[in-house]
């Protein structure tokens, strides 16, 4: 078997470990470690866009609000139809939230194509902003139907969202990212970021590229939101504006774009973080503004983002120079 | 016919503020070639200055108004040039991306820091400019539309005096064209770029305060919705053309106000960023923007 697919079964088998056992944790402690899982699965998508493709969406959250519509209407409406009144089995359950997220990506996936086709033939800021338009709109549109809670929000959604389901599918989706940059196709988003001129010029579709790459990212964003529905129980159409998409995008700037383990701790510390700094709350929107800027000033590659290589080197010289 | 009219007028002052936000964006953008995120949050500074002034100075008289408006002006203008003093300016010739990603730390910055100087609750206008509403056969205009309409009209032309026919207006545009060229010509481009700033953000500061009057709560995060817009306008006339961004912007202002009055009043907020999607999609270069082959 291929190494990455181990690691994937193997990280699936792990989480599933934890949840099994969830029942010795902090309740806290897995509420923190669940949110962590969301957004790694968030970051780490809209780094294959981001970062990889060297595109720039501001409309992430929109994609999972989206997914997360879809989910949530379909347990919550759907929901009781299938199951019965009884609740249903733990399977049942399961499968219903295994399609409700499938629904939700799937949801996602046709607006990040939907959005994607006209949008990416267009570039940098205008890229930004048609993203974030849509994202609004979205928003905009959500408050208007009725069926889903209007402006007041969706409530009353079945708390299916363990340690198992999150991690699971933060797995599959880093899983996915890599195996995609890494396979003969996925040089292709590469390609597309470090120059598109000359990708085009040696036959490559870029807007294509592009467009594979909203795509994918768009659907686990959804499932993300599908996730992020059944753990918060309660969704408004305001909890996927803006600020939530500047959210996803400083995890990969600080991550460093197109570097995936770096993303992935950055979703980590930014989670983390403002639990710790609980006390200290209002100034947390102002630190990570003050970072943005001091990161693009100082360190534009991201936080994480090492030179393993002239760090090896480094390190060899040191040790040369130690002995001899 | 006379809800027709009323509706009009309604747009014509909506969009003559959208107007002045937009210039801001356009200019900007014609010497740098970058959205300035910022923008906004300097519109919202200039609602605050004027707030705070207009505690200061006798309320309700003309003369007291405008300087208010004067005040944040001036403190606009500064903060522009400071803004792009600290941060543009180190960043200038950079990737693109960078430079988007600064201005939006640097919008989210004026808006959380804001929060944290004025608070966070919205607190009332108060009425700087003389209030008094003018009715004939059946309209009704407030002398605050009146006072946006005039105002946003003299500063309108002054900037077009001062691009068309003053020596630094004709760096500007130098500087819009070929930045190297210009400077092989021995214009300071730094110089420039910091006048543009200053006079973006000083139209920004006017237009915080004329919204204030006519929308008469401000809070911090008050910029990012007319900012939004007010660059849709930009985008919609034609980014970087002056005499497009005020037609775009009055355009927005008129179809908002008729789409507000209509049954469709709840996608008022929506109508921008269709207008914004639809005209990338069929015409990028705007209604008077030229369309340009890209260079390689």
């Amino acid at each position: 078997m291929p190494k990455p697919l181990i690691a994937l079964l193997l990280a699936i088998a792990a989480a599933f470990g934890v949840s099994h056992y969830s029942d010795h944790f902090d309740p806290y402690f897995l509420d923190v470690l669940t949110g962590v899982g969301i957004n790694i699965i968030l970051a780490v998508s809209l780094n294959l866009v981001n970062g990889y493709t060297g595109q720039f969406s501001l409309g992430h959250a929109g994609f999972m609000s989206v997914g997360a519509y879809g989910a949530a209407a379909i347990t919550v409406l759907l929901g009781p139809r299938l199951l019965g009144e009884d609740g249903g089995s733990a399977l049942q359950q399961g499968l219903l939230f295994l399609g409700a997220l499938l629904a939700g990506g799937l949801g996602a996936a046709t607006a990040g194509l939907a959005v994607g086709v006209p949008s990416l033939r267009l570039k940098g800021d205008y890229l930004a902003l048609v993203t974030l338009g849509f994202g609004e709109i979205i928003r905009v549109v959500f408050q208007n139907v009725d069926a889903l809670g209007g402006a007041l929000g969706l409530n009353g959604i079945p708390a299916y969202t363990t340690v198992f389901w999150v991690y699971s599918v933060a797995a599959l989706t880093v899983f996915t990212v890599v195996c995609l940059v890494r396979s003969t196709y996925g040089r292709g988003f590469i390609a597309t970021h470090d120059d598109e001129v000359a990708s085009e010029s040696v036959g490559l579709n870029t807007t294509r590229y592009k467009i594979v790459a909203f795509v994918v990212s768009a659907f686990f964003a959804g499932v993300a939101g599908g996730l992020y529905a059944h753990f918060k129980l309660t969704i408004t159409p305001t909890g996927f504006d803006f600020t939530k998409s500047i959210e996803i995008v400083v995890m990969v700037i600080l991550g460093g774009m197109g570097n995936t383990p770096g993303v992935i701790m950055a979703a980590i510390l930014l989670t983390v973080l403002p639990e710790l700094l609980r006390s200290v709350d209002q100034y947390r929107m102002v630190l990570y503004s003050l970072l943005l800027i001091a990161l693009m000033l100082v360190r534009p590659k991201g936080l994480f983002n090492f030179d393993y290589a002239a760090i090896a080197g480094r390190l060899q010289k040191r040790l040369k120079g130690a002995r001899g | 016919m006379s809800e027709f009219l009323q509706q009009l007028i309604n747009g014509l002052s909506l969009g003559a503020i959208y107007a002045l936000i937009a210039l801001g964006y356009t200019m900007v953008y014609g010497v740098l070639r970058f959205i300035n995120f910022a923008h906004s949050d300097v519109f919202m500074v200039g609602a605050f200055i004027g707030y705070y002034a207009g505690e200061h100075l006798p309320r309700g008289t003309v003369l007291g108004g405008m300087a208010s408006m004067g005040a944040a002006m001036l403190g606009c203008a500064v903060l522009g040039v400071v803004i792009e003093r600290l941060v543009y300016r180190p960043l200038r010739g950079g990737p693109t991306l960078n430079v988007l990603i600064t201005a939006i730390g640097v919008s989210l910055f004026l808006e959380y820091a804001g929060q944290l100087i004025f608070g966070a609750t919205p607190r009332a206008f108060p009425d700087i400019f003389p209030s008094r509403v003018i009715e004939i056969r059946g309209l009704i205009i407030s002398m605050n539309q009146v006072i946006v309409i005039a105002v946003s009209t003299v500063l309108m032309f002054a900037l077009e005096f001062i691009v068309h026919r003053t020596k630094i207006g004709t760096a500007m545009r130098a500087v819009a064209l070929n930045p190297k060229a210009a400077l092989l010509v021995g214009i300071n481009i730094d110089i420039v770029i910091s006048f543009t700033f200053a006079l973006g953000s000083a139209l920004a500061g006017a237009g915080g305060v004329l919204y204030a009057l006519n929308y008469p709560s401000i809070d911090p995060l008050m910029g990012v919705v007319p900012g939004l817009k007010a660059f849709v306008a930009a985008v919609l006339g034609g980014i970087g053309n002056i005499q497009g961004a005020a037609l775009g912007a009055l355009l927005l202002g008129l179809v908002e106000t008729f789409v507000d009055g209509s049954r469709w009043s709840t996608y008022k907020d929506a109508i921008a960023f269709a207008i914004l999607i639809a005209i990338l999609l069929f015409r990028p270069a705007g209604l008077l923007g030229r369309v340009s082959a890209e260079k390689v």
